[in-house]
């Protein structure tokens, strides 16, 4: 990828502190506690597509051109993502959550790191279909604002529907997916009924403080790409934002294990990764 | 001295470890850490056919988990497998590379700059070129790299294609792996 480092690798992790610390302070974006093996290998990817030798010079035209700087932060944040990912997930969400939802007059969800939105979108099918979409209202939030464009108009590619439309059923679905959406040439836009209730907007959940009180979060697949310390504060930040008894829902691989606030939640799905926070 | 042993392999794999782990015993010193390409199926019926004829205790990686002896790691399907500097995992959601998720290049570039030049590599049989940048790293970085030879392996495309890439230190038959790792963990 990049032999430049291979026998210097000392000189490339000082190299990397120094840009993580000038973008800090020139953008306010804080990757300093992100995974040290990913970011190396993002940024490495990120010289070799700019024919950059070093990190020093990549640094150089990061502080001084901010459109540059926004290619970086795609490179650095991952967006992968797809509708009704890990369908058991929602299977389960249906089954644990739905009956405690349906108690609520009205409640709050706060969607984190919800990148392109197709996850957001499926959340909201879900609600439609148990009849709570009416009842509550969705932030949905990320830092890359580039992404949440995308989210926010809804639009897809639809080559990838085929592949939705499979999770959706496997998702315990109770129509078709194309009920929701509208077929324009290759695209499909989803139903505005849908993203009426939808708010979303742009924050960071490493620099950033809590969002609102909310009865239920979603953070799938971001806690991932953060060293343990930073791990720590966000959970710390979702548990100050729950309500007694609020929601937690991880990504599949992610855990609670060997963090500092194992023992203030408690376990609905340990498999799928659903937490309840105890009420003391 | 080496401080882990990293493993790539995809169609034939299953087999091809079926041979290799059970002649670990559990004193062996050097934690395995293994990329088998299985789709997006889950891991745990092999996890507990091989913890069922293994010595050492196999399990699937978890995210900021420390890397240790007695222990044979396989990534979790649908995450590329990280090994960070204080040689524990972290994983990645991102893009499929080589079309896998895990992919071996990853781990082995990941452990390559973890591990420096206390890393094995081995490349096994499989059909696709996923591994070979990787092992091109660990051999960068002075660790001792061996693929299987293509000759006997259920798929040769992916030794064919790290052989071509890499010289190995070592050649070797399946049979003869196991044998060769202790020889090598032996050595100061």
């Amino acid at each position: 990828m990049n032999n430049y480092y291979d026998s210097n690798t000392e000189l490339l992790a000082i190299e990397l502190k120094l840009l993580f610390e000038g973008i800090y302070l020139k953008y306010g974006y804080d990757f300093r506690n992100y995974s040290k093996a990913h970011v190396r290998r993002r940024v490495l990817n990120f010289l070799g597509l700019n024919s950059l030798k070093t990190v020093t010079d990549l640094q150089n035209r990061i502080l001084r051109e901010p459109d540059f700087f926004r290619e970086l932060l795609d490179e650095l944040s991952i967006n992968v993502t797809e509708m009704f990912r890990d369908p058991e997930f929602y299977l389960s969400f249906r089954e644990n959550i739905v009956p405690k939802l349906k108690t609520y007059t009205f409640f709050k969800i706060w969607h984190a790191g919800c990148a392109t939105g197709e996850e957001v979108y499926s959340l909201a099918i879900l609600l439609q279909e148990e009849g709570l979409l009416d009842r509550c209202q969705i932030y949905a939030t990320d830092f890359n604002r580039k992404v949440l464009k995308i989210a926010k108009e809804g639009v897809y590619q639809k080559s990838d529907m085929q592949q939705y439309e499979n999770n959706y059923l496997k998702a315990g679905g109770r129509k078709k997916l194309d009920d929701y959406y509208k077929s324009m040439y290759g695209s499909v836009m989803f139903d505005k009924m849908l993203s009426n209730r939808i708010v979303f907007s742009d924050h960071n959940l490493v620099t950033d403080s809590v969002f609102a009180e909310v009865n239920l979060i979603l953070c799938r697949n971001v806690l991932i790409y953060f060293e343990k310390q930073l791990q720590d504060k966000v959970l710390n930040l979702f548990h100050e934002s729950l309500t007694p008894s609020g929601v937690l829902c991880l990504g599949t691989k992610e855990s609670l294990r060997f963090t500092s606030v194992e023992d203030k939640f408690d376990i609905i799905d340990q498999r799928l990764k659903i937490f309840k926070k105890k009420i003391i | 001295m080496y401080r882990a042993i990293v493993i790539g392999t995809s169609y034939g794999g299953l087999e091809a470890l079926n041979m290799i782990l059970p002649e670990l015993k559990k004193d062996f010193p050097v934690p395995v850490v293994i990329v088998l390409h299985i789709g997006e199926h889950s891991n745990d019926i092999f996890i507990r056919h091989l913890n069922a004829i293994c010595e050492l205790e196999v399990k699937e990686a978890e995210a900021n988990e420390p890397i240790l002896p007695g222990f044979v790691y396989f990534a979790p399907p649908g995450y590329h497998l990280q090994i960070e500097d204080d040689y524990s995992f972290s994983l990645s959601a991102e893009k499929k590379l080589n079309f896998s998720r895990p992919s071996i290049d990853i781990l082995f570039e990941t452990a390559a700059w973890a591990y420096k030049n206390q890393l094995i590599g081995i490349v096994l049989t499989g059909a696709n070129s996923d591994g070979t940048n990787g092992l091109k790293t660990i051999k960068h970085f002075g660790g001792k790299t061996i693929i299987q030879n293509p000759c006997k392996a259920t798929s040769p495309v992916m030794p064919r294609f790290a052989l071509k890439a890499v010289q190995p230190d070592l050649k070797l038959n399946l049979e003869e792996i196991a044998d060769s790792l202790y020889q090598l963990v032996r050595t100061k």
